[in-house]
């Protein structure tokens, strides 16, 4: 069971990690500033398996990696969104963070809400008002990346052809 | 068969694709420059294989070349000892990097160019794949000389007609901009066509592909045609033969058509891209700073315009005019034609190429409570400097009026006086 943390609609980079905290790239050093100015309990209270619940074009502004590295650092276990802007849904997928679209869910689960998430299938379950919703599958190769921990550790055990075969 | 990406996908795959799919391929050219390349370098480190053809990067110092601080000079040591240590032959500080890497010829029709920086779009404008990507990204291509990518949805942008006088290539993009909204194309590739497009030469041509950016847009295309080819074989290195193709039988995902003809000239108000207004809604406007510069506008023709509206004229003294030429190239021309003398003499200050005061660390930074005009494509808050100044986006043309007056002016009536 994942603890549901809700976002607004066109959060862009600075409000997921201010540009003066980009200093660093190290991820944990970044968690501890995520969302520092529009939801400073979340560092302070996020538990590894929560999920972040965003709404349409997550992630839009700097194409700089240092805003999905910092939420992949919080150990949150996936985002969820109607949609994600185009650099940060790659460099998600690149660093290892899994990412859902699905505009039922998005727009139906609420903070607080005890969601259950199968990243493989997409299938979203919210106890808290007895929902479904089935979001876009993850393609394997994202799921290959996810599982390696980001692209960069897939690339040093694997050939790149590897990950669409 | 399919849209101008499909069938430049199709043609890389060696197959024919379509939109949904996911696709590993060969990349032509992989870009990136001072403010990227240091965690590129980082992340090559990291996955620890060598470099797959190093004949296909290309590394640029611009975005804040000289360096203004410490740190980018730091950022410029680490990669000039980058190019030595891999020998790598493509290596560049003359200029915008998306204009040089035009200039100098890597970007032809059906190419597939990848860049650490947003607005690689930009090389859509002669029918090549441009695209932005994160710096990690960029190692792995370095390693491996491929990218992932889905091969997206298409809005047709369809231009019909011809603009009205002191109407440009600018106004429009930023006229479609306010229409599309900030994320009206999100993953989408657009493509931009119509008589209106036919009819551009290369340097109006390529503002639409390099604002594709703001609208979210993957990449921007224009299928290339004579306009281009003539273009590459006059201004460039690169050497045909050269592949002309367009969409075939495609099917877009949704068709905007916009008549030209009615458009008056346009602004990008503070502090969103697609915060468009009509510029007499906006004209008396103080400014205290303006602007012409960038990937955006600043080529050549930019600057014959601008230097031909000042001609013999001051600017406001209270408003700093800044002119950065987006390349060297660019800069000698201007120079050798007598440009940067008429520029001089108006009272605006020319500064040397690269990515200048568009990013807010020098060449002109802006303090709490100025408002700036400018010819670049952004306009976010604190863009320029603090994150109480105000950036207002328009054409070279609107920027020299504005320069004359001090506020925010229609470049028409100095035109027709002209």
């Amino acid at each position: 069971m994942s603890k549901v943390w809700k976002f607004g609609e066109n959060l862009n980079t600075d409000e997921i990690i201010p540009g003066r905290f980009n200093i660093t790239i190290d991820p944990l050093e970044l968690a501890k500033n995520v969302f520092c100015e529009i939801k400073p309990e979340y560092a302070k209270s996020v538990q590894p398996s929560d999920v972040i619940v965003g709404g349409q074009n997550f992630g839009c502004g700097s194409s700089r990696e240092h805003a999905p590295i910092a939420i992949k650092g919080s150990q949150a276990m996936c985002i969820i969104a109607p949609s994600y802007a185009r650099i940060f849904f790659r460099n998600a997928i690149n660093i290892g963070l899994p990412i859902l679209e699905c505009p039922e869910a998005a727009a139906d689960i609420n903070e607080g809400d005890d969601v259950d998430v199968n990243l493989a299938t997409g299938e979203i379950v919210n106890h808290s008002n007895g929902h479904r919703y089935q979001a876009q599958p993850l393609p394997d190769f994202v799921l290959k990346i996810a599982e390696a921990g980001g692209i960069v550790n897939f690339l040093r055990e694997h050939d790149i052809q590897e990950l669409l075969a | 068969m399919g849209t101008l990406i499909e069938e430049i996908f199709s043609r890389k795959a060696g197959r024919a694709v379509q939109a949904g799919e996911i696709l590993l391929l060969d990349v032509d050219y992989i870009m990136s420059h001072d403010n990227t390349t240091p965690l590129a370098i980082k992340a090559f480190r990291e996955i620890g294989k060598p470099i797959f053809d190093k004949n296909r990067i290309v590394l640029h110092l611009d975005h804040a070349y000289p360096a203004p601080n410490v740190l980018a000079a730091e950022n410029h040591k680490r990669i000039i000892e980058f190019v030595k240590e891999q020998e790598l032959p493509y290596f560049f500080h003359q200029g915008v990097c998306h204009q040089v890497m035009i200039e100098e010829g890597f970007i032809t029709p059906g190419a597939v160019v990848i860049g650490a920086d947003s607005h690689s779009n930009t090389y859509g404008a002669l029918g090549a794949f441009g695209a932005g990507l994160g710096s990690t990204e960029i190692a792995v291509a370095w390693v491996t000389g491929k990218c992932w990518f889905k091969v997206p949805e298409t809005i047709r942008i369809e231009l019909t007609g011809r603009t009205q006088p002191g109407v440009y290539a600018k106004d429009v993009m930023i006229y479609i901009a306010g229409q599309l909204g900030m994320d009206g194309a999100t993953y989408r590739s657009v493509e931009f066509g119509g008589d209106y497009i036919a009819s551009l030469p290369m340097n109006e041509r390529i503002v639409f592909p390099n604002m594709s950016t703001e609208i979210g847009a993957k990449c921007g295309l224009i299928a290339a045609d004579d306009v281009t080819i003539r273009y590459l074989e006059s201004s460039t290195p690169a050497r045909g033969p050269f592949e002309m193709f367009g969409p075939v039988n495609p099917r877009y995902e949704r068709v905007v058509e916009i008549d030209v003809s009615t458009i008056p000239p346009q602004v990008a108000c503070h502090p969103d891209v697609d915060n468009v207004k009509p510029l007499e809604q906006v004209a008396g406007l103080e400014v205290h700073e303006v602007y012409i510069g960038t990937c955006t506008n600043a080529r050549y023709e930019d600057i014959e315009l601008v230097a031909g509206m000042l001609k013999g004229k001051k600017v406001n003294p209270f408003t700093r005019v800044i002119v950065t030429p987006a390349s060297e190239r660019i800069y000698r021309r201007a120079l050798q034609n007598g440009l940067i003398e008429i520029l001089l003499d108006a009272g605006c200050t020319v500064t040397g190429t690269g990515c200048g005061a568009c990013i807010g660390r020098h060449g002109g930074i802006l303090a709490a409570g100025e408002r700036a005009l400018t010819t670049m494509n952004r306009n976010f808050i604190g863009r320029m400097g603090s994150p109480l100044s105000e950036v207002y986006l328009a054409s070279p043309a609107t920027a020299a009026a504005t320069a004359l007056t001090g506020k925010i002016s229609d470049p028409r009536e100095i035109l027709e006086n002209q």
